[in-house]
């Protein structure tokens, strides 16, 4: 920031804005939780509520909505990160959702949908109050209507019909014992504010999100790893291919991109040259209907 | 690079989705997926062009509809700035979404048809910018290419504007003569209309001055947060009693002599830190941690300011309130209120009275404020709220009513 003009830079001022939101979540509610996944998004998310509290620890813990189909990288990264930042993890297992019966495995062996209940059991059984989330508006269309400060009712459904107004800095977090708040802390964030962030920080990512070797093979158009849980078809051929991982999910809906950016610099200059959305690009279960992604936020989603 | 947030309104089929899709088109920031996506829906209904209000209209119904509900925000960047733009909509809930993206906007940016002049909305939509304290006022005059881009039409719609104006408090109001679906003035000067001699609307936006918008003369620190390490392991952090909080207004330094209210007690900054380490000085809207010098009871709701520039103390409020619900605003009835960090309940005394977003024209005959209808009250709050007026502050001079029993938002109110 320049000190004579009292600027600030983009970052800055969305960085001051995502503080303060996470600060009044701290303030307001009982029981905030924040969910991670090892994505660059919660990454960031855990990144800023610790810069909120600092020198003082995160005073919540997080949550991982785990679907048991998990990239190797991925959980060791979120292991190492919540033992450095000394907060409580909490993991909502998918795996013990069908053990229990309460959702039943897909034929297609897709985990992504089954997430909904698991995370809403996992909300209840802890008295989850609020929950932060890392979407972000520029994501996805529905997304693109969603208030920082998101009101779920006692079933955890969304109504974007009647959300609150949401004006000035001032948030309304009221509810009712056994609704919830979700709390979107990255809102106004594009896809290239996260990377110039994670670069200006250096914030550590999973590797997976820079260029590596990785069997893929191709379906619907996308580069699919090579798994425990994916395995081509007949016809799909298997490539070994130079990739990168733009978002991080359930691996059997979670495409890769051919890239060779290895560094902050080279996925920043890589993604402000890009013409598809990283959803388009990588996420199989958005590309459903019109309106996937409104119909499972509807019911509880992310 | 600098961030600037406007708020776009316009009237019915004005080309407002015309002119956003463009300025996003034009800057690269709609991608293959999104676009393929709406042509493909637009070929599926029938219409006749794509129809870039289908980029905004995210939700289903609607699509359905063909209408927008809600206010969309959307992102683009220039090498010089990011930009949100707060997307309202001219027919649904008009003046509880303009109000909404209006509250947080640098820039509002009024669209007019040129072969239509003036509307009553175009009007409605100022009052709205000049109520919410928007800092500036660009009216775009879209659709010169069909009035053949003739100067005469553009200087009757300003000179009409203007006059109107003068009812309203504008700061810095821009008038630029656009065509949105051939580009003319978007993002390039035009050719067709050598008689201009301002900007393009991009070019307004890169350059339009906005850092002394804010009110760097205040000093204002509402209390969100104390922090208090539980730290057994870092005996350093044993003592640590940090104020955290978004700064409202003014700078703030070390060494600055301040008062906390409502205790009246008086201390000095001994240090503002960030998770980065100390800074020489804060300004608004940086979030940080203010350590005094003096150990005294502080909490949240509570406003650190400076001894001779303190905010009004006070459980009478007038207001301009905006009312977002079904249910009507009721004289004697009680709300929650939540203004800066500080929640009380507050009381409606009085409504002075009405005014017609269209007209200006003030009824103080009227008891009750319904769905999207603006007016002038009189709040008694429980607990006494350190506010400015929001003509000097919209942080400090801004709140929200909600209703007890639903929780719901219901009245957005400004200071006087």
């Amino acid at each position: 920031m320049s000190a004579h003009t009292y600027e600030l830079t983009h970052l800055q001022a969305l960085e001051s804005e995502s503080i303060h939101i996470v600060r009044e979540v701290a303030a307001e509610f009982e029981r905030p939780v924040l969910l991670f996944s090892g994505g660059k998004d919660s990454v960031i998310m855990l990144h800023l509520a610790a810069k909120a509290f600092a020198p003082a620890r995160v005073p919540f813990p997080v949550m991982h909505v785990d679907t048991g189909h998990n990239f190797p990288e991925v959980l060791d990264f979120r292991d190492r990160t919540v033992e450095r930042l000394g907060v409580r993890l909490v993991v909502a297992s998918v795996e013990e959702s069908i053990a229990k019966g309460r959702v039943r495995e897909r034929p297609d062996g897709i985990r992504n949908p089954l997430q909904t209940v698991t995370l809403l059991d996992g909300i209840n059984e802890h008295g989850f109050d609020a929950v932060f989330g890392g979407a972000r508006r520029d994501e996805e269309k529905a997304r693109a209507k969603e208030r920082v400060f998101s009101f779920r009712d006692e079933f955890g459904q969304w109504d974007p019909k009647n959300q609150r107004p949401e004006l000035w800095s001032l948030y309304n977090g009221r509810h009712h014992k056994g609704e919830h708040i979700r709390v979107f802390p990255l809102s106004n964030w594009t896809e290239l504010d996260i990377w110039q962030y994670l670069a200006q920080e250096e914030i550590e990512l999973p590797s997976i999100y820079f260029a590596h070797q990785r069997q893929v093979f191709r379906r619907d158009n996308m580069w699919y790893a090579v798994s425990e849980w994916t395995h081509p078809r007949e016809g799909e051929e298997v490539a070994t291919l130079t990739v990168r991982y733009r978002t991080v999910g359930d691996v059997p809906v979670t495409g890769a991109v051919e890239s060779t950016a290895s560094t902050y610099d080279e996925v920043i200059a890589e993604t402000a040259a890009t013409r598809i959305t990283e959803r388009g690009a990588t996420r199989g279960d958005d590309r459903l209907s019109e309106a996937a992604m409104e119909d499972r936020k509807r019911e509880g989603y992310f | 690079m600098e961030l600037l947030r406007f708020a776009t309104a316009g009237s019915v089929d004005d080309g407002k989705s015309t002119l956003i899709g463009r300025l996003l088109y034009d800057t690269k920031s709609i991608f293959e997926d999104q676009l393929e996506s709406i042509e493909r829906t637009s070929r599926d209904r029938g219409d006749e062009q794509t129809n870039l209000a289908l980029l905004t209209d995210g939700l289903r119904a609607e699509r359905e509809q063909g209408i927008t509900i809600d206010v969309a925000y959307r992102y683009f960047a220039t090498p010089k700035r990011k930009f949100i733009i707060a997307d309202t909509p001219g027919h649904v809930q008009y003046t509880r979404n303009m109000v909404t993206g209006a509250s947080t906007a640098n820039l509002a940016l009024i669209l007019v048809d040129a072969r239509n002049g003036l509307v009553e909305q175009s009007r409605r939509h100022a009052f709205i910018a000049s109520l919410l304290r928007v800092p500036h006022l660009v009216l775009c005059v879209n659709k010169m290419d069909l009035v053949g881009y003739d100067q005469t039409v553009f200087e009757q719609i300003k000179a009409e504007f203007r006059q109107f104006a003068t009812k309203l408090d504008i700061g810095d109001l821009t008038f630029i003569p656009i065509s949105a679906l051939n580009g003319d003035n978007v993002v390039h000067r035009s050719a067709s209309m050598p008689w201009y001699d301002g900007t393009s609307l991009l070019h307004h936006l890169e350059e339009v001055h906005i850092a002394s918008d804010r009110n760097l003369i205040d000093a204002r620190f509402p209390v969100q947060y104390v922090i208090r390490p539980q730290a057994q392991t870092d005996p350093e952090l044993h003592d640590y009693r940090g104020y955290a909080g978004q700064i409202a207004g003014g700078v703030f330094k070390p060494g600055d002599e301040v008062i906390v209210l409502p205790s009246g007690l008086q201390s000095r900054v001994a240090s503002i830190d960030t998770a980065t380490g100390p800074v020489d000085e804060a300004f608004a809207p940086m979030s940080v941690t203010i350590r005094l010098a003096d150990d005294i009871d502080v909490s949240r709701g509570d406003m650190i300011c400076r001894p001779h520039n303190q905010p009004r103390i006070s459980q009478d409020v007038d207001a301009m309130v905006c009312w977002l619900s079904d249910q009507p605003l009721s004289v004697r009835g009680m709300y929650a209120i939540k203004h800066t960090t500080r929640n009380a309940r507050a009381q409606v005394r009085d409504l002075d009275y009405r005014i017609d977003v269209n007209t200006l024209h003030r009824d103080e005959t009227a008891d009750s404020l319904g769905l999207n209808e603006i007016g002038r009250v009189s709040l008694r709050t429980t607990q006494p709220l350190f506010a400015d007026d929001y003509r000097r502050n919209r942080t400090t001079g801004s709140f929200l009513l909600i209703d007890e029993a639903t929780g719901s938002t219901v009245g957005a109110g400004m200071m006087l």
